[in-house]
């Protein structure tokens, strides 16, 4: 067990191009730490670089108290769970598990009890004698991490590990791994593009993008708080929905040159992205002489009633958005649909994306 | 386009045993004339049932020298031919599988040259390099010698090609496990590449063992000797141009024997070889 932590970490393929650039991230002893973002962003080979798969150009990887960047994959003390498994399909579950305390050269009797035990802990007893095709996603999934488990490393490593499962089995492994990393309480990475995976798991949040880290915090922090206009549109499903807007003399203008009522809010002039979340907003009765945060008029584009709520998509400005109402909706295709946003529920961005904090 | 009409299947049923009767029967005449005496092979027509001279012929051929040869029995050319043929089989093998794990799995300098180095040589059959390979074993010295036989016939590009493009299907994940687990090249190469190629390495060796059976250019140049010769070229020096000469027995019983080994091998290894051809294992 060991605290992970991130100097400056870059990585550069040949000469030019920069997939990781210059990431910080510290991860307490015992946390489990899951970096998100769209592919390409860098996340699995940040990941890869912490398992010494990948060189690492520039900066230090510290793995407890020893910087780890020159040693080999298997000197480091990790253990990996890949998205496809990677499982030796020609040896049994057991050996499958084996194979790493093996080569360590630990005793026999001493592997038989490590790989027993985890196979009790993961329900795969019964499964021992037989060999990866023999068995379903979910159960290689189950060996792919008690072959980590085995090894009793001071990290866990997971490499997308639930993206190649159904959805229900998704989320009940979601909450197995969640579970036994708590129990063991070994320091894990966990590498997704799933918004919602990332908020159940994380006890940090990483959100990336374009080999850069956009937000480092607790996983409702982030939500509550994102840090620019790129991690509210990527975290929270549906996402959060972005206007654009400036301020003249006279109050706010969306991008269509419609004129919008607010109240209490200071958009810079240089423009600004109005931030709200789907659910934070209630229908406007009508007349309405107070308004207290934003009132928007938009177009109904379509409604899509999933049981419990109901999502509204429509258009404002010029820009797509979409809302959250309880029960049935009321409205219909083709409808205007009048929406008040509380003040408090505002994100305002800057015109480069950044979050600019509420004043007072 | 599977048709599943009783005339049809009759049909395919008879195109198909007239395929076999023409293939088999030759190997059968052949089968009846080695147990003939050659007074009754020289004087036709000849009976299409085994004749009493089974054990007589058989023995002769086999451990009693047989005089067109300088008095080398065929056990002799057998045990040649096997040895040649095993050597080039698994000669071929090791070689290839290990220049293909080298090829898709490190990255060195010149691996690319290295690869199509390999790949051109597949436009040199033995056949066009054979004066200069000739000149090279006569100058080392290895005429008549089982190294000679074997060694210019060992290094395969077309192996090597088909294990580089097994191994380049197998998943980066899965190497990347194994070093994860510790497993250096080495034991890479024995846990895990080995025990996945077994299927492919069952079919080359089929394939192969009958390429190494059925040299016939090679040897003829490479041998001299009586008793280092194969049952290819043996059978070959048995025929004499004048009908008279030729122990027409003999000829047939060694063109069995001739026969025997491949089909044994094709057989013990049939399942390996067809899974080799059809499934990867993974």
């Amino acid at each position: 067990m060991a605290s992970v932590e991130l100097t400056n970490v870059r990585k550069v393929y040949g000469t030019s191009v920069e997939a990781v650039k210059g990431v910080d991230i510290a991860i307490e002893d015992g946390a489990l730490c899951v970096l998100v973002g769209p592919s390409g962003c860098g996340k699995s080979t940040l990941l890869r670089m912490i398992a010494g798969l990948e060189s690492i150009t520039d900066g230090t990887v510290k793995i407890g108290n020893s910087v780890v960047n020159n040693l080999g994959p298997a000197e480091r003390d990790i253990a990996m769970v890949f998205q496809n498994y990677a499982l030796y399909p020609h040896m049994k579950v057991y050996d499958n598990m084996a194979y790493g305390l093996r080569n360590r050269g630990m005793p026999k009797d001493q592997i038989d009890k490590r790989v027993k035990d985890a196979a009790q802990i993961l329900e795969l007893t019964h499964l021992l004698e037989r060999r990866p095709k023999e068995l379903s996603g979910g159960q290689r999934q189950r060996v792919a991490m008690g072959r980590a488990i085995v090894r009793s490393p001071k990290v866990f490593l997971f490499d997308e590990p639930l993206s190649n499962l159904d959805a229900k089995l998704r989320g009940q492994m979601r909450v197995e791994i969640k579970n036994l990393q708590r129990q063991l309480g070994v320091t894990s990475v966990y590498v997704t593009h799933d918004q919602l995976e990332a908020m159940t798991l994380a006890d940090t949040l990483v959100v990336m993008n374009a080999g850069s880290v956009e937000q480092i915090g607790a996983p409702l922090d982030i939500y509550e708080k994102p840090a620019s206009t790129f991690v509210a549109s990527f975290i929270g499903a549906p996402p959060m929905n972005l206007v654009h807007v400036t301020a003249d003399s006279t109050g706010l203008v969306l991008k269509d040159g419609t004129r919008i009522g607010a109240e209490g809010l200071a958009v810079p002039a240089a423009g600004a992205v109005i931030g709200f979340r789907p659910e934070d907003l209630e229908v406007a009765a009508g007349s309405e002489t107070h308004i207290g945060g934003l009132l928007l008029e938009l177009k109904v584009l379509g409604v899509e009633p999933v049981g419990a709520e109901s999502y509204v998509y429509g258009i404002v400005g010029g820009e797509r958005v979409v809302v959250r109402v309880a029960g049935r909706s009321i409205s219909e295709t083709g409808d205007n649909l009048r929406v008040i946003i509380p003040k408090e529920k505002l994100h305002l961005f800057g015109a480069d994306g950044k979050r600019i904090p509420p004043a007072g | 386009m599977i048709q599943n009409n009783p005339i049809g299947r009759l049909i395919a049923h008879i195109i198909l045993i007239i395929g076999i009767l023409i293939v088999a029967f030759p190997i059968y005449y052949t089968f009846v004339a080695s147990t003939q005496s050659l007074q009754e092979i020289m004087h036709p027509p000849l009976s299409l049932l085994p004749g009493s001279h089974f054990w007589e012929n058989y023995s002769a051929a086999l451990f009693g020298g047989v005089g067109r040869i300088g008095g080398v029995g065929v056990d002799r050319l057998l045990l040649n031919t096997v040895i040649m043929a095993l050597a080039i089989a698994v000669g071929k093998i090791v070689i290839s599988i290990l220049s293909a794990y080298a090829i898709v799995f490190f990255r060195f300098p010149g691996r690319m040259v290295f690869f199509w180095l390999i790949f051109i040589t597949l436009m040199l059959p033995v056949e066009v390099r054979i004066l200069p390979t000739y000149k090279v074993m006569v100058d080392l010295g290895l005429i008549d010698t089982y190294t000679g036989l074997t060694l210019p016939l060992m290094a395969s590009a077309t192996a090597t090609l088909l294990f580089r493009q097994f191994f380049m299907t197998i998943p980066g994940e899965l190497v990347e496990a194994a070093r994860v687990d510790g497993a250096g090249p080495w034991r890479f190469f024995k846990d895990i590449l080995l025990p996945l190629s077994k299927t492919n390495i069952a079919a080359l060796f089929v394939i192969l063992f009958i390429y190494g059976w059925t040299q016939y250019l090679w040897p003829l140049l490479m041998t001299n000797r009586n008793d280092m010769t194969t049952i290819v070229i043996g059978l070959r020096k048995m025929i004499s141009f004048a009908d008279a000469d030729t122990e027409w027995h003999l000829v047939m019983v060694t063109c069995i024997l001739a026969i025997v080994p491949p089909i044994l091998v094709v057989v013990l290894m049939q399942r390996w070889f067809v899974r080799g051809l059809v499934e990867t294992e993974k």
